[in-house]
């Protein structure tokens, strides 16, 4: 067992979110979808955000976005994290904005306004992460 | 259109209530002293300030601290100095915390919850946190399923506003830098304050990168300490013996709680606070001989310099530029040398703005003291961007 500052931090396991995970193990990013007004919302909630609707399912989105903003962290958050990395926004092209990061490129090559694809990255033994990379290097 | 509340002559709560007793403690390094010990030191001397008795006081508004976390704070500081309240809460809004709690007393005090309340915090973030309690701090702020195994520290998050700002509006590092420049001018003024030897914007840009674009130098102080004020009605401050400061205006904003989810990255809820704020005092930014803006890194002031009415939106930069915030300028910003370099002991962080902003108002704020200051705007926000409290401060009823 790993001390807990050389770990990961892994998302807590809720009901509400078990299909997010589960996509993300199959290499699709999901979002919550409203019947009532036909939008997207991230994170997932009980009811939708737009429209206060309930009916609610979860859609395989393009994966497909653009970097709102971003930070190089040169100091970690803990040991398990190696600096330099990034933390972003992506706002996803179905509208959501999400935090994430931008992997497999320098990290000062990164722009607000980049065009970026989701992968996903190991994340301890049970988790893959929704990672972003610039769409001209793929 | 958000409801901005009521004007100037519709509310009960302008200049009924006044700030009549405030103290420091001693800030920076101070390893042999709880944060409950530091609470208690302040209270008492705020109260003595105010040329009242313990037994005078009838409500009690604390923080609880980060590093000795308790059930009950205010209850337990009530007990510590056997003053035994109608009115008693810990509140928690963050960094907002303190002028969220003044704003409420105030509320009290007017509706006769309460007639003479001290408010009181403090904290020891710089001597007493474990690393595990540090670690647990940093995290604590992002959304724990979706933001935190990211790995966002705290300067990262206001990196992210900082580097929307910047593709915005053009606004430059060295920009930044220079608030941090002109808020170490004022603390070179003050004798309490924990960092005093000048800076400039070359130190800045030199100093370790921390989050890009924050340096080390874009950073608030860590440290410990505490900070209490009395408020009471206004009639009752007209007996008291030090010039009796009041609350014209007070408002709040609220957007969000975690950076992802916020409305805009590069406007606030400050905009909200403050228009509420000067609404219901009657008076306008440039009415203002002084405004201390919560600064945990240096892109809040600029953010907060627009959003509270100082400069337009995107100008913030060529505000800051003008020299406007140092000792002198037109706009002086956190004249006591703020979260960057007076002292930064966590959520009870904003209240050495207030108590400054009395002596500025009570005009006994020594060497830097603004000449004939008569108004003064405070604001304080919590989470990132998330919570903001505005309160416009005079030595004058209208
Ligand atoms: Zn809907």
């Amino acid at each position: 067992m790993n001390a807990p500052e050389i770990a990961k931090i892994l998302p807590p396991d809720t009901l509400l979110s078990r299909p997010f995970w589960e996509g993300c193990r199959q290499q699709e990013l999901r979002l919550q979808h409203c019947a009532d007004c036909h939008q997207f919302q991230f994170y997932p909630r009980i009811v939708c955000s737009h429209c206060d609707g309930s009916d609610l399912s979860w859609r395989k989105v393009t994966g497909k976005g653009r970097v709102a903003s971003f930070t190089i962290v040169r100091r970690g958050i803990s040991r398990a994290y190696e600096a330099p990395y990034i933390v972003a926004l992506i706002d996803l092209d179905e509208g959501p904005r999400m935090m994430s990061s931008v992997v497999g490129t320098e990290p000062e090559t990164v722009t607000i306004g980049d065009i970026v694809e989701v992968q996903f990255n190991q994340w301890g033994e049970d988790y893959l992460m929704p990672v972003f990379q610039k769409l001209e290097q793929i | 259109m958000a409801n901005l509340g009521s004007t100037n002559k519709a509310n009960k709560l302008s200049g009924k209530v006044a700030i009549v007793g405030v103290a420091d403690t001693e800030v920076g390094v101070l390893p042999d002293r709880t944060p409950m010990e530091l609470c208690v030191e302040a209270a008492l001397k705020a109260i003595g300030d105010a040329g009242l008795k313990k037994s005078d006081i009838d409500g009690i508004l604390t923080c609880n601290s980060m590093v000795q976390p308790l059930m009950y704070h205010a209850e337990a500081m009530a007990e510590y100095l056997q003053i035994f309240p109608r009115y008693c809460m810990a509140v928690g809004a963050g960094g907002g915390t303190t002028f969220t709690a003044i704003h409420h007393a105030a509320s009290a005090i007017a509706t006769g919850m309460a007639d003479v309340i001290v408010i009181s915090m403090a904290d020891t973030m710089r001597s007493g946190l474990s690393r595990e309690q540090a670690l647990k701090v940093q995290a604590s702020t992002g959304h724990p399923e979706f933001e935190q195994p990211y790995g966002p520290t705290v300067p990262a998050y206001y990196a992210l506003i900082a580097q929307a700002h910047m593709a915005e509006f053009g606004t430059t590092q060295e920009q930044l830098a220079a608030i941090a420049v002109s808020t170490r001018q004022h603390a070179a003024l003050n004798p309490a304050a924990q960092m005093r030897d000048l800076i400039t914007v070359e130190d800045v840009l030199a100093s370790r990168m921390i989050a890009d674009p924050l340096h080390l130098l874009d950073c608030s102080l860590v440290s410990d300490g505490g900070s209490a004020i009395v408020m009471c009605s206004a009639e009752r401050a007209a007996d008291l013996p030090h010039d009796p400061v009041y609350i014209l205006g007070a408002g709040e904003g609220h957007s969000h709680e975690h950076i992802s989810a916020a409305r805009s990255l590069t406007t606030s809820a400050a905009k909200e606070a403050g228009e509420r704020a000067y609404n219901m005092s009657g008076l306008k930014p440039s009415d203002m001989d002084f405004a201390q803006l919560y600064d945990c890194f240096t892109p809040t002031v600029l953010v907060e310099l627009e959003d509270l009415g100082f400069c337009a939106k995107g100008e913030g930069g060529a505000f800051v530029d003008s020299g406007a915030l140092a000792p002198g300028g037109s706009l002086p910003v956190n004249t006591h040398g703020g979260l960057l370099s007076h002292s930064h002991p966590g959520n009870p962080g904003s209240m050495f703005a207030l108590t400054e902003s009395v002596w500025q108002l009570r005009h006994t704020a020594g060497e830097r003291q603004i000449p004939n200051a008569r108004h003064g705007l405070v604001h304080a926000q919590g989470g990132i961007m998330s919570s903001h409290t505005a309160l416009v401060l005079s030595r004058e009823v209208s």
